[in-house]
């Protein structure tokens, strides 16, 4: 495990050659760009780089939350089932709400609202019961993962929850509308990031994170309020669930139980791609956005070919996953003899 | 579940004392078995689609009880196959059924507990997935994943030339996707029409949207989708509005029978013209059937398979249940 003063040093000793723990998934993520346009040229086309910007926002504003939880030495597997849950909670609202309030604005700002406090009362619950509960971050959301699934299966009937075409138009600009030729998400992925890496590398906050996911123990007796710290940085990642939904929603206007399947886990790849430790202790906010690209780009280059065959895309995906990682995790010490 | 199972060991237990009681009970026994008990079991809705097929499940209940007062339906759902192979125990030993119908979680682990009701003397209809031995079925009620295939292309040929363009977006890799798709591609053959590239979007509307996108940033012209399921379609849909590529003739074809979908088509949408009917509702049929098979003069044991109908604003309005969650 790597603690902060180890990473201090080897960075210092690193700097006079070439980081790849730093610029390991940069690189990672130029390569897949330089392979998908010798596949096809249309793809660093606008349009397609629009769309893969877009669509890495649900899955890296969830990974910024994600980086916090893990640096602090935990884990949130209820993310994806939270998405769902919540997304299934702020269309039956809305749907509810077109009565009282109309199909306006309100009506929009109402359920985005409500998908803010929801995620961080999800985001509570989860670090109270790790934290206060003392119960293993793996098991409380496991627990919470199966629970939020099973009720948005439970409010769709089984089915699927469409949000009234009245109010679709009113919100569907969230997703699709651009502000200076970039899509909404992306403006709020950008300010997720950027908010995320002032947190983690500027505050006290930040510090207490990476010193609990060093050493719990030591962070205690340094008199750091561990379980408050903790709960936070779960609160952190309801919070940016939230985010995600409220982008996530206006896009198809429908939730259903196969809403957000396996986020949780491309989340937390998105983290490990990025450079931050699953173990705690170090995290990489502009490694997990870097991460989250990566992702996305392997499915889109995936689905730019026909070279390879559909049934091998989770072996494609899993390898450049592996490579990725591996690239950044070696001792790589190019122009510096030993 | 649990409720049903603690029904179920309840029922065992008085069962037994019954049994040590004698022949007075017995009596008692065969009254309450004049009742003809027909259960019914199928997987836990978890997807639109299965959500239907629970829909009208129930609302076959209602209708056949309300005709047949002797007819007394069980209807039984399971979140997974070891679920259901108990449930099916439980409706020998506790209901006593006289038939059972049943859609299986899946062939392979069903097959044994299915045949173990046959030997209780029970009628089987088995719906959908078919059992891994032949001959254990009395009926088989199955919508046709070939057929949708066949009528989907079939469509396609009525409305493109020679030389134009279409992607496919199918299903999750399965028998079933397979069936759709070869067929399809059979019949789409030597009509030429160019299929560009085919890509799995897992019936899903997600999945949909992204699949799309990319063939749209890939292929500049593009005159038709195949989107093999309704859910698909939806996605398919959001994406050619996004790229607004949604004029010029484009049209989108999905499958299943999506109570939305068919009042698109009813409102006469242009974009999605047609529907190909892979219904939820052929758990009612298979129900029907098997009620005829104790009711009807007629001889009911075999195949019966659905036609992959093709809905048209026309016809949309015989396939259109708005209470239906799919």
């Amino acid at each position: 495990m790597m603690t902060a003063s180890d990473d201090t040093a080897a960075k210092s000793a690193k700097r006079s050659s070439i980081d790849f723990k730093t610029i390991g998934p940069a690189v990672a993520l130029l390569i897949l760009c330089i392979i998908g346009f010798l596949l096809n040229p249309a793809f660093i086309s606008e349009g397609n780089l629009t769309n893969l910007l877009t669509r890495s926002a649900f899955i890296g504003i969830i990974a910024v939350g994600a980086t916090f939880v893990i640096t602090a030495g935990g884990i949130d597997l209820s993310v994806g089932s939270m998405a769902a849950a919540i997304s299934g909670v702020m269309i039956i609202i809305m749907n509810n709400a077109i009565e009282t309030m109309g199909s306006g604005v309100p009506t929009v700002l109402l359920g985005c609202g409500l998908a803010i406090v929801l995620g961080i009362g999800a985001g509570w619950v989860n670090g109270t019961l790790t934290t206060k509960g003392k119960i293993e971050a793996f098991i409380v959301t496991l627990g919470t993962m199966g629970i939020y699934r099973s009720l948005v299966t439970y409010f769709a009937d089984g089915g699927t929850l469409s949000l009234n075409f009245d109010i679709r138009g009113t919100y569907r600009p969230v997703y699709y509308d651009t502000f200076l030729g970039l899509p909404f998400p992306v403006w709020v992925f950008i300010a997720v990031a950027i908010c995320g890496w002032l947190l983690l590398n500027r505050t006290a906050f930040g510090r207490y994170c990476t010193a609990i996911g060093s050493n719990e123990a030591v962070a205690r007796y340094s008199a750091i309020n561990v379980d408050r710290v903790k709960t936070l940085t779960y609160v952190i990642q309801g919070l940016c669930v939230s985010f995600a939904t409220i982008i996530y929603v206006p896009r198809l206007g429908s939730a259903s139980a196969s809403t957000g399947v396996l986020w949780e886990l491309e989340a937390i790849a998105a983290v490990i791609i990025g450079g931050t430790v699953l173990k705690g202790g170090y995290g990489r906010v502009g490694g997990t956005i870097l991460g989250a690209l990566i992702l996305t780009t392997i499915g889109n280059i995936l689905n730019f070919t026909d070279v390879i065959s559909n049934y091998l895309n989770g072996t494609m995906q899993g390898l450049i996953i592996i490579v990725a990682v591996f690239l950044q995790r070696s001792d790589w010490k190019l122009g510096k003899s030993k | 579940m649990a409720a049903l199972k603690e029904e179920a060991m309840l029922m065992k237990k008085a069962l037994g004392v019954i049994a040590v009681t004698g022949a007075l009970a017995f009596a008692g026994a065969a009254v309450a078995q004049e009742k003809i008990k027909i259960g019914v079991s199928y997987p836990t809705p978890t997807h639109a689609w299965a959500a239907g097929m629970n829909w009208h499940a129930e609302q076959a209940e209602k209708r056949l009880e309300a005709l047949y007062p002797d007819v007394d339906l069980i209807l039984v759902n399971s979140p997974d196959p070891e679920a259901q192979a108990s449930a099916l125990e439980d409706l020998v030993s506790v209901h006593q059924i006289d038939a059972l119908v049943v859609l299986p979680f899946e062939s392979e682990p069903l097959t044994d507990p299915v045949l173990n009701v046959k030997k209780s003397g029970a009628w089987i209809t088995v719906v959908d997935r078919g059992l891994s031995q032949p001959g254990i079925e009395d009926l088989y009620v199955a919508g046709n994943n070939p057929e949708l295939g066949r009528v989907s292309a079939q469509y396609m040929k009525t409305r493109l030339k020679e030389g134009d363009n279409i992607v496919i977006l199918r299903g999750i890799p399965t028998v079933i996707d397979n069936e759709r798709f070869d067929a399809f591609m059979a019949e789409i053959e030597g009509s030429g029409i160019n299929v560009l590239d085919h890509k799995h979007a897992n019936w899903n509307r997600d999945d949909g949207f992204e699949v799309m996108q990319d063939f749209l940033s890939r292929f500049p012209d593009i005159d038709a989708v195949w989107a093999q399921d309704d859910d698909i379609a939806i996605g398919v849909v959001a994406a050619l509005k996004q790229a607004g590529r949604d004029g010029d003739g484009m049209f989108v074809v999905g499958g299943a029978g999506m109570k939305e979908t068919i009042k698109a088509i009813m409102d006469g949408e242009t974009l999605i013209p047609v529907d190909v009917l892979y219904p939820p509702a052929m758990i009612a049929t298979a129900m029907d059937q098997t009620v005829a098979a104790f009711k009807s003069n007629g001889p009911v044991a075999g195949r019966y398979i659905l036609g992959a109908t093709l809905i048209t604003p026309e016809n949309a309005e015989n396939y259109y249940f708005p209470d239906s969650p799919f």
